[in-house]
């Protein structure tokens, strides 16, 4: 076991697909010689050589089609998208391209990339380096969708992600990528090193795509989260005094629709928390199929905690980003009614 | 016949860390050799220009050549200030981010002949689709400072009401497009706007700028060929300042042709530019405006500088490249440069050149002082929240306005 923070169980994820696979390559803006404006590819260059990790033109199109194209060949490209707010160039590669080829070549050639892209704000990196669009791919079919919320889970996730034959979209919250930000901006951070999760261990393991992890277990009421809420929600559990149940997702596509479905059975009660905008976002799928699923055990409304419709603003960060006391009173509304 | 295996090229640049600077590659032509040739030049006849470099200030500070623009003295000192006043500007706002005062910041230094001589050989009717690092286009045409560090500290005057990102500025009265994030986004819009003023009859023309590294986003290419397609009224200019952020030029194809020289491919005029001197841009975005306005077409300017600055404030370029490059640029600091003409025609000296320098830093602290008064990042907090909704759509629709009401109860703890 080693101590890791989020940036280097990514790292040491690449690090050991490099190692164990020759087919697996690392691209993207800056992730060469430099590794990465996060440090997310530190080192590999020097590790691997520079054939293997290597700095791309300023092309999000460019660096998703390519790696579609070195997928059709039979490698294993790891791409990074700087910033997710920067993915909308590939968006064509990714929702024509890499979703479809399989389907329409009916399984004569297939995209095994894998992209990483930080996500999310409370960073004050205002509207381009702040977003959080994971419901636009979960609407694609053919990708899969990931977004861990520790340096265990990342370092897990990542592998299955790489070593997965379909292509899949693997996003990062930075604001994370240092320890567990649970909202309370104006309290010092505690880092991943001090924290169990930041606990890793240094060899190959992988955590199935699909699973959530029932982060605190509870009776009362089902929270629902995944990326930087999920820390949000476990402060906003203690706060509201609830025994809630908070679920971190993990993986949006595939769902582990079971988990959901077999927890607000037992509490009765939901509330779902996402950091991106509310109207169709990911939260709306999942009030959908709760109350598909749930419908005949469901005590009260399901509740959405979520950014607010608009971009995201510089300033006003701390009034955008859904805070621990606003999750934990949307908490208390369910169980009023 | 055999042939040995395929190989991946990957592009290195001849120095990084820890080596001694190397720019033995870069060829710097005398300055005056080439000829200025009339603004209805076919492209055609104009390839070599894609390559060279025009060049008006010589290594002694003369301006030589049939490039020379000629400006009076007067001109010459109001560009000199205004490069001297951008650059103040940049170490003075650094220092504040460094204090915690804003989020963020990008300097131009090394880089002040491109936005201030570009902006003053445009009509300051023009429209100028920027990147982030043009900020010496609004200095040239008059914006205030205290405007730009408003913004820059997401005060109560902040005219963005506190939404973009430190020096995304957006300023419609100067002329000066709202930046974007986003890189190349502009590009093609600044030829929306050439064809529309084509399309209304109009006089004026638009500029746009990208960075070297922006040349491989496909939004270069849309604009490029819009361009050259309905010969819009637009001067697209590329700024090689030899660095996208660690990447250096080559990663984005300068190994290979220069930036201008995409311009050929599309039938496009192109002007390969030390951008380190001031008359040589001033004179080369002057022949390119004339040929816009003459309805003759777009231009594509290779501005050839050096980002002497970081990328950004979020950027330290000792981890990438060696620390000594700016300093053996061989073409040298275009404030300097410039400084030197002057003193060589008779109309500038060391002390008056350091009074002016005092006097733009006065400038930029009694600005800065009227700018703290409205406040700095998150101090006093913004005091307007409900604004967030505000210009999503030209009425704020009722889910909006829903969501207003619970954000701002959820601030008096009323939820």
């Amino acid at each position: 076991m080693a101590r890791m923070n989020m940036i280097q169980a990514i790292n040491s994820a690449m690090d050991i697909a490099m190692e164990r696979d020759p087919k697996v390559l690392v691209f993207g803006e800056d992730v060469g010689y430099f590794g990465g404006v996060f440090r997310a590819t530190a080192g590999l260059q020097k590790k691997y050589g520079k054939q293997r990790c290597f700095d791309t033109p300023i092309a999000e199109g460019g660096i998703v089609g390519a790696a579609v194209g070195m997928g059709v060949y039979g490698l294993r490209p790891v791409v990074e998208i700087q910033f997710s707010d920067y993915i909308y160039p590939a968006f064509d590669q990714l929702v024509s391209e890499a979703a479809r080829l399989r389907y329409r070549s009916a399984g004569g050639f297939t995209a095994p990339i894998t992209v990483r892209t930080p996500c999310g704000g409370g960073i004050f990196g205002g509207q381009t380096h702040s977003q959080s669009p994971e419901a636009i791919f979960t609407h694609v079919c053919g990708l899969t969708t990931i977004m861990p919320s520790n340096p265990y889970d990342a370092k897990g996730l990542l592998l299955s992600a790489i070593e997965d034959d379909d292509p899949v979209i693997f996003f990062e919250p930075k604001r994370i990528y240092n320890g567990p930000f649970d909202g309370h901006h104006d309290r010092p951070l505690t880092p991943w090193t001090k924290h169990a999760l930041g606990e890793v261990p240094e060899d190959y393991y992988t955590i199935e795509l699909g699973k959530a992890k029932i982060v605190r277990p509870g009776d009362q009421v089902t929270v629902i989260a995944y990326g930087t809420m999920v820390h949000v929600c476990l402060a906003a559990a203690e706060e509201s005094g609830i025994d809630a149940e908070v679920i971190d997702l993990r993986s949006l596509l595939p769902l582990d629709l079971d988990t959901l479905v077999a927890s607000v059975k037992k509490t009765g009660r939901c509330v779902i928390v996402h950091e991106a905008t509310k109207t169709c976002g990911y939260g709306a799928e999942l009030v959908s199929l709760i109350q598909e699923h749930c419908f005949y055990h469901l005590e009260s409304p399901i509740e959405r905690v979520t950014g607010w419709d608009t971009p995201y603003p510089h300033a006003y960060e701390w009034d955008y980003f859904p805070s621990p006391y606003r999750v934990s009173q949307a908490i208390k509304k369910v169980m009023e009614d | 016949m055999s042939r040995a295996p395929l190989q991946l090229h990957i592009p290195a640049p001849t120095c990084r860390p820890g080596d001694a600077v190397d720019f033995s590659g870069i060829t710097v032509p005398a300055a005056g050799i080439l000829k200025r040739p009339a603004e209805d030049t076919p492209p055609e006849q104009m390839r070599d220009y894609a390559y060279g470099l025009i060049r008006v200030l010589d290594e002694s500070g003369h301006a030589v050549g049939d490039w020379n623009p000629k400006l009076s003295a007067d001109t010459l000192r109001t560009g000199l200030r205004h490069m001297v006043l951008t650059r103040e500007f940049d170490e003075r706002m650094v220092k504040l981010q460094r204090q915690g005062k804003t989020s963020f910041y990008i300097k131009c230094t090394g880089e002040e002949a491109i936005g201030v001589a570009q902006a003053m050989a445009l009509d300051d009717r023009d429209m100028l689709f920027p990147s982030y690092r043009q900020q010496g286009l609004l200095v040239a045409r008059g914006c205030p400072l205290v405007r730009l560090m408003n913004q820059i500290f997401s005060n109560t005057r902040d005219n963005l009401k506190g939404r973009q990102l430190p020096i995304m500025y957006s300023e419609p009265d100067y002329g000066f497009f709202s930046i974007s994030g986003n890189l190349g986004t502009q590009y093609p819009q600044a030829v929306g706007w050439a064809m529309a003023s084509a399309y209304s009859g109009d006089t004026r023309i638009a500029a746009g700028w990208v960075g070297d590294g922006t040349t491989a986003e496909a939004d270069f290419h849309y604009a490029l060929t819009f361009a050259t397609v309905y010969q819009a009224p637009v001067v697209l200019n590329v700024v090689n300042n030899q660095w996208a952020i660690s990447s250096f030029q080559g990663i984005a194809g300068g190994e290979r042709a220069t930036f201008a020289a995409r311009a050929v491919g599309y039938g496009l005029p192109a002007l390969r530019v030390d951008g380190n001197d001031f008359l040589a841009v001033y004179a080369a975005t002057k022949w390119a405006a004339e040929r816009a306005r003459s309805n003759l077409g777009a231009t594509v300017i290779e501005l050839y500088t050096y980002r002497a600055a970081p990328h950004s404030t979020s950027d330290d370029p000792a981890g990438y490249r060696p620390a000594d490059e700016a300093k053996n640029w061989p073409l040298g600091d275009p404030v300097e440069r410039l400084k030197q003409h002057l003193i060589a025609l008779g109309e500038w000296s060391e002390e008056r050149h350091s009074a002016l320098i005092a006097e733009m830093q006065e400038q930029v602290m009694a600005q800065l002082k009227e700018a703290m008064s409205y406040g700095v990042l998150g101090d006093p907090a913004p005091n307007d929240p409900g604004s967030m909704f505000e210009d999503v759509l030209k009425e704020v629709p009722g889910r909006l306005l829903m969501q207003r009401e619970q954000m701002l109860a959820l601030r008096r703890k009323e939820v």
